[in-house]
Order: C-alpha cells, then sequence, then structure tokens
C-alpha cells in the first residue's frame, strides 16, 4: 500500500531513490547541503538498500563517479546544491554526449558572492547548458514523483540521457509536508532494472568518451542535440504512465485559470504554489489573470508553451529566479522571447521580473506587484528589458 | 488555515517542535507545513520555526507574517523579541514564564489573547533538563486544540522512542498548567 507520511522533502527524496533501487550513490556534502545522501547513507548503511554508497573528497569526484558507475551498467544517484553543483561543472558536461543516465536531484540555492546558502535557481542556471534533461518540482510530491520519472525516462532506451530534477532549496529540501510514498511493487513495475545498450564490461572492450577531433566533434554534439530534443516524447509517455499507475499527471507546461485570463504569470519551480493563491485572490477581486508553470526545462516545450497561451492572453510576466549578469534580461524570459519571436499571429507582450534572489521571500503580495507592473507596462513601454522585484534603496 | 510561529532558542527544540505538530496533523489527515526560520543555526541565539495546518491543501511557500498562534520556548525572548509581531487580531501568545500575568502584560506589552505556562520548572522537574519544547507543546494543545493529544502522543513516540514517556508527562503536565487569559 502506497503511505502518506508528513515528513521533510529531502527524506522523501531518499525514500524515492530507495525505492527506485539505486545502486550506486556518490556524494560529497559539501556546505550547503541538505539531508537527501545523508538520509541515504543511513538507509545503505542500515542494510534496506542494497547500493554501493561511495563518499568522495569532492562534487567533482561524485559526479565523476556516478559517470564511471554509470557506463558499467548500475543505477546511479547524487544530489548537489550552490557551490558543490558549480565544483562538478566539468564533469557535467560528460554524461550527456556519452548518453549515461546519472540522476540528479538539484536542491536549488544561490551562488557567492555574497556568500549565500539560500533559495534561487542562480546554480542550476549556470549549468542551463550542459545537455541534462530538467524538470521542476512546485512541491515535495511533485519531488518524488518527478524522481521517479527521471529514472524511467533518463534509461529508456531511446533516451539515455543524464536528467537533474530540480528541488527549490529550502523551500521545498527542508520542509515537513504531506507526501505520498508509493509501493514498491509499482515502483518497480513502473522502473525496471536499468539495462544499457553498452556497458564497460573487460570480456567485450569499448572505449567511451574519447577525443572528438574536428572532424567528428560538431557531429558527436548535434547528435546529443537531437537525442535531448526527441526525448520530449518519451518524457511525456513516462509522464502518461505514472498517471495510469500513480493517478497524478503531469505535463511540459502545466496551466492555471487560464480560461480567459488577459495577463499571466510564468513560473518555474515553488513559487508557482504561492502564485496559484495569488492568483485566486486576484480573480476574486476580477482580475483576468493566470498561470503557467514551466515543469519541463531541458529540452524546452516550445510547443507546448506556445499552445498553452490561449488566444485572450495580451501580456505575459516572466519570473527569473537569477539575474544573467550583463544580459538583456533573465534565463527564462530570454527562452521566452525567442520562441514567442516565431509565434504565429499577434504574440502577446512579454515582460521580465527577477524576484526571489538569494533567500528574500516571495509572496502574494510579490506577484501582485508583477501583475501590477506588467498590466502598466503593456500601456507604458518600460526602459528596460526586465526588472529586479523589491530592491531595497535604503 | 492555523498559522504557528515558534520562537526559541538554538537548541531548544523549536525546529523539532514544529516538527512534530505538522507530522502530527498529518497522521490526522490533515495537511500541514512545518520548516524553520532558514539560516545559520546557532546555539543560543533566537531561532523561528513556523507550521501551518489545514484542512485543505496548503498552497503557499510564503513565511508566515501573521500567526494565529505564537508559542514562546524561552522565557527571556519577549523582552528581545517582539514575539507578537504581525499577529492576528484574535491571535494567542503561549508563552514559558515564570511571571504572573500582570507582570507579563506590563513587562511584555502583550495585551491580547495569552496562555501561561512554567515550562521550565516542569521541563527540569520531569525530564531534568532545561529544554521546554516537548512541554511548550502541551501548552499549545490546551491553549489552541490545533492537533489531537493521540496524535502527538504518537509523533513523540516515532520521534523519540524509548524518552517519549518522560516528554509525554512533561507536556500532560503542561496541559494542567497552562491558564489562559483572555
Amino acid at each position: 500500500m502506497s503511505k502518506r507520511v508528513g515528513v521533510e522533502v529531502s527524506i522523501a527524496v531518499a525514500d524515492a531513490v530507495k525505492l527506485a533501487r539505486a545502486e550506486v550513490i556518490s556524494a560529497y556534502p559539501i556546505t550547503p547541503q541538505t539531508h537527501i545522501v545523508e538520509h541515504l547513507s543511513d538507509v545503505v548503511a542500515n542494510g534496506e538498500l542494497d547500493a554501493e554508497y561511495v563518499p568522495v573528497e569532492s562534487e567533482h569526484a561524485a559526479m565523476s563517479c556516478c559517470l564511471g558507475a554509470s557506463a558499467a551498467g548500475a543505477r546511479t544517484f547524487t544530489s548537489s546544491s550552490s557551490q558543490g553543483l558549480s565544483l562538478m561543472s566539468e564533469i557535467l558536461y560528460h554524461p550527456g554526449p556519452m548518453r549515461l543516465p546519472v540522476v540528479m536531484v538539484v536542491a536549488n540555492r544561490a551562488l557567492a558572492a555574497p556568500i549565500s546558502i539560500w533559495n534561487d535557481h542562480n546554480d542550476i542556471m549556470v549549468q542551463r547548458d550542459i545537455g541534462w534533461i530538467q524538470t521542476f518540482a512546485e512541491n515535495g510530491q511533485e519531488a518524488v514523483d518527478l524522481l521517479l520519472h527521471a529514472y524511467r525516462v533518463a534509461e529508456d532506451p531511446k533516451v539515455s540521457l543524464p536528467f537533474i530534477v530540480n528541488i527549490d532549496g529550502f523551500t521545498l529540501s527542508h520542509v515537513i509536508e504531506p507526501i505520498i510514498l508509493p509501493d514498491q511493487e509499482d515502483v518497480d513495475a513502473y522502473i525496471p532494472s536499468f539495462k544499457p545498450h553498452v556497458k564497460l564490461d573487460p570480456k567485450k572492450p569499448v572505449t567511451m568518451g574519447p577525443v572528438g577531433i574536428p572532424e567528428v566533434y560538431t557531429e558527436a554534439k548535434v547528435a546529443h542535440e537531437m537525442a535531448l530534443r526527441a526525448s520530449k516524447k518519451v518524457i511525456i509517455q513516462g509522464w502518461k504512465e505514472f498517471a495510469g499507475k500513480f493517478g497524478r499527471q503531469y505535463n511540459p507546461i502545466e496551466t492555471y485559470r487560464m480560461d480567459d485570463a488577459e495577463t499571466v504569470l510564468v513560473t518555474m519551480g515553488s513559487i508557482s504554489e504561492t502564485a496559484m493563491t495569488a492568483i485566486d485572490a486576484m480573480r476574486d477581486e476580477g482580475q483576468k489573470v493566470g498561470l503557467l508553470r514551466i515543469r519541463l526545462w531541458r529540452p524546452f516545450p516550445g510547443p507546448e508553451f506556445r499552445k498553452a497561451i490561449g488566444k485572450t492572453v495580451k501580456t505575459l510576466a516572466v519570473i527569473d529566479r537569477t539575474i544573467s549578469t550583463g544580459a538583456s534580461c533573465g534565463p527564462v524570459s530570454a527562452e521566452l522571447r525567442s520562441i514567442l519571436y516565431k509565434m504565429p499571429g499577434r504574440a502577446p507582450k512579454i515582460f521580465g521580473f527577477v524576484a526571489g534572489l538569494g533567500g528574500r521571500d516571495v509572496t502574494v503580495d510579490t506577484f501582485r506587484e508583477i501583475v501590477d507592473k506588467a498590466n502598466l507596462y503593456a500601456k507604458k513601454r518600460p526602459t528596460d528589458l526586465y526588472e529586479v522585484i523589491g530592491v531595497r534603496e535604503k | 488555515m492555523k498559522e504557528v510561529r515558534l520562537h526559541g532558542r538554538g537548541g531548544q527544540g523549536a525546529v523539532t517542535s514544529s516538527e512534530l505538530v505538522a507530522s502530527a496533523a498529518i497522521e490526522e489527515g490533515k495537511f500541514a507545513q512545518a520548516f524553520p526560520s532558514f539560516g545559520p543555526e546557532r546555539r543560543g541565539a533566537p531561532v523561528a520555526a513556523f507550521i501551518r495546518v489545514s484542512d485543505a491543501q496548503i498552497r503557499t511557500r510564503e513565511k508566515v507574517y501573521a500567526p494565529d498562534i505564537v508559542v514562546v520556548l524561552d522565557p527571556s525572548l519577549p523582552g528581545l523579541v517582539k514575539v507578537s509581531q504581525g499577529m492576528k487580531e484574535d491571535g494567542i501568545v503561549v508563552l514559558n514564564t515564570a511571571f504572573s500575568i500582570d507582570e507579563v502584560r506590563k513587562r511584555f506589552g502583550l495585551n491580547g489573547k495569552v496562555a501561561l505556562v512554567d515550562a521550565t520548572k516542569i521541563a527540569k522537574e520531569v525530564l531534568g533538563l532545561p529544554i521546554t519544547n516537548t512541554t511548550m507543546l502541551g501548552a499549545l494543545l490546551k491553549a489552541t486544540g490545533i492537533i489531537g493529544v493521540d496524535a502527538l502522543s504518537a509523533a513523540l513516540d516515532r520521534r523519540f522512542g524509548k524518552l517519549s514517556e518522560k516528554n509525554k508527562a512533561a507536556f500532560r503536565r503542561a496541559m494542567e498548567e497552562t491558564v489562559i487569559y483572555n
């Protein structure tokens, strides 16, 4: 029987890794950390999970270990955050083109300087182009569900790509809330054991990750890009199967109160829940507002996003959780501007906002302010392409 | 939905208290959240933790700004921190103190609804330690009924195992000794 428990989201994620029967877990718990790998080390030590737990000397080594273990045909897991994720960066670019389905949970946090342990999306946006599939969870249940889905998709022979599930640091990772943990039997049926088409085996030697001379480098990169784009089909298929088995449906772009909406917020991650509460309050006052939530960040679901924008939508207010320093706007805004530029017919106006940096709370009032500003800018053009909300000037 | 803010000092177990209440509420079939005031925790420094309990799904990740209930684990805090900050008009402060109601009103300017208990004394006598978090849960239950006694007892059993009996004794005694003033 699946069970509903009150548990810290990090612990629930670790329990989901156990349900997924990860075989190699490698981690270096640098500050800032979550309880994810800490709990997994207990689970392995207690004999509840038959896995190799490899404590290493750095995050760089943790990702290297997962890469090697995955190449040898093991189901792998690691988790990181912030500076630790940055330290992994060099290795993060390897599993994609090598087609190794390493799965990782990133508890999203800010990067120094100034030193911060709090939530925003700076850490993962630095790793935007690593060529992994990336999803974002809005609550603890989704963190568990999306992790199981990650294994289902990453190891699918048609995909064979690494996968990151993003959960907001602190605002998800350290919160106790009700979570339904599925049955082992159902999870086993949803994600059968990992069967790689090729693996490191002394009896059948292969070369993995060799030098790409100029004659093949471009083709290797394009092959990776094609595989990542093509994975969208399996990602959606994996969610359909998940809904059939566990009763919770996920989509690349989630909508909320979009009927007749004119001004629409666009969010990613756990601020989406507060945004829904804000939309309810504004709807009660008669404002025609709606919400689009990006669940699948890579590969970016452009057609799905365009389709989700109804005919009534006049203005999009996009919320980024990081500043892309020196750029024209934040990474999510930039993505949407570029796909809407090609939108047939009249695309809505789009305004970029940055909120919730380094743990600054994003509240119902933050969303009200953003909607008000977007409505104002729809009439009177703003001077900048984006605006940081709530900057104190004294 | 009821929103609770706990004030304590690092090491007194405010975060544990918040976790116990949320997990008990969830066990009762309700929806709940518990989370600490995120930051580098330091033993002895003033800390806060938050709880939401609701019959419906909770769809907010804001901090708690307008609590219905404030629980103060450390008797020295009301003189340092404005514990009633942002509180709803009909809210209640559940305070660990040895002071009388008149002194509490005069010293701390707490003019609304308050519930008082000398939790430090109870904790010292029952647990042998001045750690007041589980004792103050008794006061919270008496003052607000936010969760049931059985659900909290079960949560204490899950959390403390063999040590839970003493903690349950402490919270039961606090339930008896807590006095509510309107």
